[in-house]
């Protein structure tokens, strides 16, 4: 079973800009991810971006479910939620 | 991916403006991510295409590498791959979803 900070630390290592919150029960898991490399970025790319920090745990479904929340630091604080 | 799986794909992407690779039925849905874009779609109204990823194991393994995307539900609109539930969500509330689904369909 993963922890959701064992999944923060393997997003964060893997994109050291980024500011990573994870909640989850272990197969389910939530992320909010603001990084300025998201700048420019569509969507899909920004999470594909964050699924490749996790390839191996979503590949053999240690990871069951990832809901992901991505953000650059101009569009967080859009949305009212400053870092 | 075969190029037999690959050629599968483009095809059915071909043959369907809107098209979902899910877990389950649009009826039974088996997980609920999948129940989530097919709800929304339902709720745009407008005609879309699934396939059942559980009963086609080389469409399952293989419509991940086409989008480069690890897990199911994927949506595909005129072709391009739009995103998975959370992006189906977003694009939803924002209202650019039914605006890709009319423009899709206007085509």
């Amino acid at each position: 079973m993963i922890s959701p900070q064992q999944v923060e630390t393997m997003i964060q290592e893997k994109l050291p800009n980024a500011e990573v919150k994870v909640v989850g029960d272990g197969e389910h898991f939530e992320a909010v991810i603001v990084c300025a490399d998201f700048e420019g970025k569509s969507r899909v790319r920004q999470h594909q971006m964050v699924y490749a920090t996790l390839q191996a745990e979503m590949a053999s479904e240690a990871i069951h479910a990832l809901s992901l929340k991505t953000y650059t630091p101009a569009t967080w604080q859009a949305a009212g939620q400053p870092v | 991916m075969t190029p037999e799986v690959k050629a599968k794909i483009d095809k059915l992407l071909t043959d369907n403006k809107v098209m979902v690779f899910m877990k389950g039925s649009k009826l039974m849905p088996q997980c609920g991510f999948s129940n989530n874009v097919v709800q929304i779609l339902n709720t745009l109204g407008v005609p879309f295409e699934t396939v059942d990823i559980l009963a086609d194991n080389d469409i399952r393994q293989g419509i991940k590498e086409y989008s480069n995307w690890p897990t199911i539900p994927q949506i595909y609109i005129n072709g391009e791959f739009v995103g998975g539930s959370d992006i189906a969500i977003e694009l939803y509330q924002s209202g650019e979803l039914q605006q890709m689904v009319e423009v899709a369909l206007a085509s």
